[in-house]
C-alpha cells in the first residue's frame, strides 16, 4: 500500500493527500512530528529525504520526496485518464512553468504562514508582498482564461497537476496574513478546484457550496 | 491594528505561558513577545529555565547565560510550560490535579501563533455550536447540532468559570475512540487566559481526557496558543496524539482569525447570544468584573 509520511498542516502535504484523492486511491499515513518535534530533520528522516523535507512518499519499494515529484509520478502512474499530468509536449511544458510558480507561491504565500503559525525565521512580510505579487499574476491569467471559455490554468478541458500544485498554499494564504479579497477569479478558481469530485479538505480549507 | 496600550494590572500580574519546556534548545537563548514585550528566555546549566526581558546584547540563538541574570523575571514550569509574568504573580498557579496522575501521557502538543485575541479564543473553545460545522465527522456532525441545556457558575472562592454537564454526540471524542459516542464536557476557565477541558474518556466510563489551552498573550489581537493534553491512551505515540490536536485546532484557526471585532466587546449588548451562549456570556461578566481590558473591547461604564 502507498505509503505518505504527511504533517496534517502542511500545505506541501496536502498537494499529495489531494492527489491521493482526486485519483480515488488509497494510503496509509505514517505521521511525521514536523512542528513541533522537527522530526523532519532527523538523521532517520534524511534517509528517506536528504534535504530534510516533507512529504514523502514510499510506493512498491519506491520512495521519492518533493511534492511536485509525487504529483507527477502519481499522475503518471495512476491516472489512466491521462488527463492529471497530460504527455502533449506544449501542455505538458505549460503544466511544468506552473509547478515552478507553485514553488515560488510555496516560498512567499506559504512562507508567511508557516512564520506566522509555526515561527519559522524568514520575513514574513516580504514574504506576503512577493505573495501579492504573485497573486496578481495568477489573477490575471485566470480571469483573461475565463475570457477565453478556459477555467484551469493550463489550457486543458480538465483539471491538471497545476491545479494540485498551486491550490493549497492559495487556500490557506489567509493564516499568512495574505487576503484574497481581491482577486475575485483566484476565488472563482479555488471554486472549480473544489468541486473537482474526489477534492479533499484539510484543516484551514473548507469545501464549496455545490456548483450551479 | 494591535495598538500598543500598557496591559490592565490583572493581566499584568499573571503567570502567562511561553514556551513547551521539552522545545526550549539547550544551551542557547530564545525569543518571544509576551504583552507587546520582547522577553528572552534559555536554559541554565543545571537546565532550570528563566526568562529576561530581551536586552540588545544578548539575542535569539546566543549562548545562554550560565546563571540567573539579576533581572530574571518571575518564572515557573507547570503542564511542560514555561511561565512568567511582567507584573507580580500570584505564589501558584492554577491547579490540573489530573496531570499528577501516573497513567495519564501527558504531552504539549503545540504552540500555535494564531491572529486573534486571546479573550476570542477562550470564547471559541468554550463553544460546542461550532463543532458539527468546523470539526466535521470529528468532534459533531449534523444532523447532531443541538447544544443540550448545561450549567455554568462562576465560583467565587476558586476565581473560575466552569460549565458542566455539557453533552455533545462526537463521531470521533479523541485518538482512541472506536465509533461515535455522546461526550461530556465540563469547562474550567481558571485563568483569563487558560481553559481547562475534561471530556469522557472512550477507554474509561469513570475518568476523564484533560485538554488545556493556555494562550499567550502576544499583543491584543494575537496570541500563541499553547496546547496541553493529559489523557488516557495507551495506544498511540505522541507524534499521532499530537497530529489529532493540531487538526482539530487548525479547523478552529480560520474561524479565530476571522472574528469581528477582533476583541471581544463585554457590553452584554454588543452581540447577541443565544442559550448555547451561556458559558460565554458568564465568561465576559467575569472578565468585566476582574477588570481585564486587554484583547477586549471593555463595556461602557
Amino acid at each position: 500500500m502507498i505509503a505518505l509520511h504527511d504533517y496534517e498542516l502542511s500545505a506541501e502535504c496536502y498537494k499529495v493527500r489531494l492527489m491521493l484523492g482526486l485519483l480515488g486511491l488509497k494510503w496509509r499515513v505514517v505521521p511525521v512530528d514536523y512542528y513541533p518535534g522537527a522530526e523532519h530533520k532527523t538523521p532517520a528522516f534524511r534517509t528517506l529525504s536528504p534535504l530534510g523535507r516533507i512529504p514523502v512518499l514510499e510506493d512498491d519499494g519506491f520512495t521519492l520526496h518533493e511534492p511536485h515529484a509525487i504529483l507527477i509520478y502519481l499522475a503518471g502512474r495512476y491516472d489512466t485518464s491521462d488527463h492529471w499530468s497530460p504527455r502533449e509536449p506544449r501542455l505538458a511544458a505549460e503544466v511544468a512553468q506552473w509547478l515552478s510558480f507553485a514553488v515560488d507561491l510555496d516560498a512567499s504565500a506559504g512562507a508567511a504562514r508557516r512564520a506566522d503559525g509555526f515561527f519559522e525565521a524568514v520575513d514574513a512580510d516580504a514574504a506576503r508582498a512577493e505573495a501579492h505579487r504573485l497573486f496578481r499574476i495568477l489573477d490575471e491569467h485566470l480571469w483573461f482564461g475565463e475570457r477565453q471559455g478556459r477555467g484551469w490554468l493550463c489550457p486543458a478541458e480538465r483539471p491538471t497537476i497545476a491545479e494540485i500544485a498551486c491550490f493549497p498554499a492559495v487556500a490557506l494564504s489567509e493564516e499568512g496574513g495574505v487576503s484574497r479579497q481581491d482577486y475575485p477569479a483566484i476565488r472563482r478558481w479555488m471554486d472549480r478546484v473544489k468541486r473537482v469530485p474526489g477534492f479533499s479538505v484539510m484543516s484551514g480549507v473548507f469545501p464549496a457550496a455545490p456548483g450551479r | 491594528m494591535s495598538g500598543f496600550a500598557s496591559p490592565d494590572p490583572v493581566t499584568l500580574n499573571l503567570w502567562h505561558p511561553i514556551a513547551a519546556i521539552g522545545e526550549i534548545p539547550p544551551g542557547k537563548v530564545s525569543a518571544t513577545v509576551l504583552l507587546d514585550e520582547p522577553v528572552n528566555f534559555a536554559k541554565v546549566a543545571d537546565g532550570e529555565p528563566f526568562v529576561w526581558r530581551a536586552r540588545p546584547e544578548l539575542r535569539a540563538g546566543d549562548a545562554a547565560p550560565s546563571t540567573r541574570p539579576a533581572d530574571a523575571l518571575p518564572s515557573l514550569v507547570a503542564y511542560g510550560y514555561l511561565w512568567t509574568s511582567l507584573g507580580t504573580p500570584p505564589e501558584e498557579i492554577f491547579a490540573i490535579p489530573e496531570y499528577a496522575e501516573p497513567d495519564r501521557r501527558n504531552v504539549a502538543a503545540a504552540s500555535i501563533g494564531v491572529a486573534v485575541s486571546a479573550p476570542r479564543a477562550i470564547e471559541n473553545f468554550l463553544d460546542m455550536g461550532h463543532f458539527p460545522y468546523v470539526h466535521t465527522g470529528i468532534l459533531g456532525e449534523q444532523p447532531h447540532t443541538e447544544v443540550k441545556e448545561y450549567d455554568v457558575e462562576t465560583s467565587a472562592e476558586r476565581d473560575e468559570v466552569l460549565a458542566t454537564r455539557c453533552r455533545f454526540f462526537q463521531p470521533m471524542a479523541s485518538t482512541v475512540a472506536k465509533g461515535g459516542m455522546e461526550v461530556e464536557y465540563v469547562y474550567r476557565v481558571p485563568h483569563p487566559f487558560c481553559s481547562v477541558l475534561y471530556k469522557s474518556s472512550p477507554l474509561d466510563a469513570n475518568r476523564q481526557d484533560v485538554i488545556a489551552i493556555f494562550l499567550q498573550p502576544v499583543g491584543q489581537e494575537r496570541i500563541r496558543a499553547h496546547m496541553m493534553l493529559s489523557i488516557l491512551d495507551d495506544q498511540n505515540d505522541d507524534t499521532f496524539i499530537r497530529r489529532f490536536q493540531l487538526m482539530v485546532f487548525g479547523q478552529d484557526k480560520p474561524i479565530l482569525e476571522n472574528q469581528f471585532p477582533k476583541r471581544l466587546p463585554l457590553d452584554p449588548r454588543a452581540e447577541t447570544p443565544i442559550r448555547a451562549d451561556k458559558s460565554a456570556i458568564a465568561y465576559r461578566r467575569w472578565l468585566s468584573a476582574k477588570g481585564v481590558t486587554y484583547g477586549v473591547i471593555p463595556a461602557a461604564a
